[in-house]
């Protein structure tokens, strides 16, 4: 396997903004001039249904999906898709469930959830502050950015 | 595709839809059509944003092929884009079109689903490339996309034939850094009618089959020198013959291996394939579903080691390389998924609600209806192929009698429902057919149709009227209804189900994701709970049972609708005004 390369599992359920959360982990890998790849499935799946997407970077990726038991990170956005998802962390992996439970208490709007996450994440992962801004940025399209970029932050200096 | 760590250059995060899309822009292509379809949509929907390129939705795959067909023929690059089981509704089409050949490029895009996230089969499309003769370019990444759909131009214009190009979903749906370029505009090419290449009467067609055979073996010698065919060699004891993103998934968990990635696995480059095997000790063939490479590698007598039969069924997966060169079977290690339901506040809800308590059979199609068959609903019974709704409706009319009725969505309804309408007005079939017309393409995102009077850019353009068609059919009745009201709705339905008449009825009411109306939650009180459970059979994602066995309402996600107003026979849901 080639190894040197950040992977990333976020999961959730439809409509909670995962797909969004993720789109700005690998926009903001892309802009700080590394190979990113981001994975998951449309349609049907956004029903209510399970959601899960992949985000892979490093110098140069090949698979789109992670490996099972090789996660480093996994972002959940709902307590019973995290338990299902555990297995796919590596051994020295880092669950984010903790964060979702500070957000539980401190995040005023649940719409700023996938905002929030990132945040979380962000603070264990080797990409600069501006790379992420940007990335909020390009994704959101200047919709709410100034709040999503605040909500961000607050993830990012959340510590557990 | 390396992608080059150069931060000037223009690079864009591109799914394998988008970057399609943006690589047949810059080779210049003039006319873009589809029909929506997972996962195919996004293809036309990012070609839309180019002013350069003449981009439709088509009414059915079929017309769309045809009109990017003609529109190579007239001279100008053209592409068709299609999720797989799209290219069966093309496929009358197809077939002759590799006969003709085309004049300006021509590329055909099929969008398979192995794993079937959102589909009704798992077909393999390159059974069909093999089947109509036609070359088949497969790309493995969202870069690849870009750059092959350039190659498959230029191989439609060299050969003068239509290309099938083949994503899948994890190609479509993967997202990843691409290089954004130029367009390069292409001089139009002249027209000239020619009876023996465009006329497929009897005595052409005969002569342009044998041309065919003499294109593919142009192609069969193209194919084995081409770059697209390229050898990666590494550790000579251990090889891979493979393509589109199994690739990937091979080089990920051996990364120190020879290869043999095939970008045209059809025609197959047998002496490329052959050449390789030679050279490397055990040779693995890796790919997903149907045995391709497999049994043209058998044919030619190459001697390669395959994957067990286990693995032709579902997506692949990079765990599942090592067990292919072991020669295990597939583990199934399936996570149990959340099922998919209808939105809160959604339209086709009191239909099924009422369709459930009249104990009818109901055909039905393909949309995101399709989640009324699902307990506790479960009032929706047939789910085959688009614009089977009508069609269904009339076998089981036949046979089951009256206790009948069919329901498709009005999208699908265009599609290919109207010929099936037709047919049961001129058969003498007394029965209902319900419209689910929600005024969008919901399951695939809310892509516009005629019966919408909208275009995919957005322009106002003349708009299908659904009852109109209907009765033009030969619909005796045609009612048009809102599914909110629904005591109205289940007397009409019963009403309509007891006479011998042909009738429509329209449940009309627009996709909460389009219009986002929002009305309060209702109250719940506790008190009046007699804990019934019959609310909860609503399947609405926004009422939940709680411990005790009552339930709640979360106003957040419940936009008001207040059919468990309705249906709560003891007065315990209030309507909030």
């Amino acid at each position: 396997m080639t190894k040197k390369i950040t992977d990333i599992l976020f999961c959730g359920t439809g409509g909670q903004g995962v797909l969004k959360a993720a789109e700005i982990c690998a926009v903001a890998a892309m802009k700080s001039g590394l190979h990113a790849k981001k994975t998951e499935v449309h349609g049907m799946a956004q029903r209510g249904g399970s959601v899960e997407s992949h985000v892979r970077y490093g110098k140069r990726v090949f698979s789109p999906l992670t490996i099972t038991g090789h996660v480093d990170f996994l972002v959940p956005f709902d307590r019973s898709e995290a338990d299902k998802m555990a297995v796919e962390l590596s051994k020295t992996g880092i669950n984010l469930i903790k964060y979702l439970d500070i957000s539980e208490k401190t995040l005023e709007n649940r719409f700023f959830l996938n905002t929030f996450m990132v945040g979380a994440l962000s603070r264990y992962l080797d990409i600069a502050e501006e790379h992420w801004i940007e990335a909020i940025k390009t994704v959101f399209k200047g919709k709410h950015t100034d709040e999503n970029i605040r909500i961000f932050l607050e993830g990012r200096s959340t510590r557990i | 595709m390396p992608v080059k760590n150069n931060l000037n250059a223009p690079h864009a995060l591109l799914s394998g839809d988008e970057a399609l899309a943006q690589g047949a822009y810059e080779a210049g292509v003039k006319v873009a059509a589809s029909y929506p379809g997972t996962p195919a949509t996004e293809i036309l929907e990012y070609m839309s944003k180019f002013d350069e390129v003449d981009c439709q939705w088509s009414v059915n795959e079929k017309v769309a092929y045809e009109v990017a067909y003609s529109s190579a023929v007239a001279g100008v690059r053209a592409i068709f884009s299609a999720k797989h089981v799209g290219l069966n509704v093309a496929m009358d089409s197809i077939m002759t079109s590799a006969y003709t050949g085309i004049n300006a490029g021509f590329v055909v895009v099929t969008c398979d689903e192995p794993g079937l996230h959102s589909s009704q089969n798992e077909q393999d499309n390159r059974l069909l490339a093999k089947m109509a003769k036609l070359p088949l370019i497969e790309p493995s990444s969202p870069s690849e996309a870009k750059e092959f759909v350039k190659k498959a131009f230029e191989i439609s214009e060299k050969f003068d034939t239509p290309v099938i190009l083949r994503l899948t979903t994890r190609i479509a749906h993967t997202k990843e850094n691409v290089l954004v370029e130029k367009r390069q505009e292409q001089a139009k090419k002249h027209y000239r009618p020619c009876f023996e290449k465009y006329v497929m009467v009897p005595k052409n067609a005969g002569a342009r089959h044998a041309e065919l055979e003499k294109r593919l073996a142009r192609l069969k010698k193209y194919s084995g020198s081409s770059s697209l065919n390229a050898v990666e060699m590494g550790d000579k004891k251990i090889g891979f013959i493979t393509s589109g993103v199994s690739y990937l998934y091979a080089k990920e968990m051996y990364p120190g291996a020879s290869f043999l990635k095939l970008g045209m696995s059809y025609p197959f480059p047998e002496e490329k394939v052959r050449d390789f095997v030679k050279k490397v000790k055990t040779v693995y063939v890796i790919e997903e579903l149907e045995p391709f490479i497999e049994e043209q590698c058998k044919i030619a007598g190459i001697k390669i080691k395959t994957k067990d039969e286990s693995f032709r069924v579902g997506e692949l997966r990079p765990e599942h390389i090592p067990l292919i060169v072991a020669g295990d079977k597939k583990k199934h290690t399936e996570k149990l998924s959340r099922k998919p339901v209808l939105c809160p506040g959604c339209s086709h809800r009191p239909v099924f609600w009422v369709l459930n308590k009249l104990k009818l059979n109901v055909a039905g199609d393909i949309g995101c209806y399709t989640l009324g068959a699902s307990a506790p609903l479960s009032a929706l019974h047939t789910c085959l192929c688009m614009g089977s709704g009508d069609t269904i409706l009339e076998g089981f009319t036949k046979v089951l009698g009256r206790n009948v009725v069919g329901v498709m969505g009005d999208s699908t309804f265009v599609h290919s429902g109207i010929t099936g309408l037709i047919n049961l007005a001129y058969n003498k079939t007394n029965t209902v057919l319900i419209i689910l017309d929600n005024s969008t393409t919901g399951m695939t995102g809310s892509q516009p149709h005629p019966a919408t009077g909208i275009t995919i850019k957005g322009e106002r353009t003349k708009k299908l009227v659904l009852e109109d068609i209907c009765r033009a059919a030969g619909a005796d009745n045609v009612d048009v209804i809102d599914p909110f009201k629904i005591k109205e709705l289940e007397f009409l339905i019963k009403k309509r189900t007891g006479e011998d008449k042909l009738s429509v009825i329209i449940s009309r009411y627009p996709c909460r994701l389009v219009e986002r109306r929002k009305s309060s939650a209702p109250l719940f009180l506790m008190d009046k709970c007699k804990k019934c459970g019959l609310c909860l059979k609503l399947d609405c994602p926004s009422i939940k049972k709680e411990d005790d066995g009552s339930v709640s309402i979360d106003a957040v996600t419940c936009v008001g609708c207040n059919l468990c107003v309705d249906v709560c026979p003891f007065g315990a849901i209030l309507k909030n005004d």
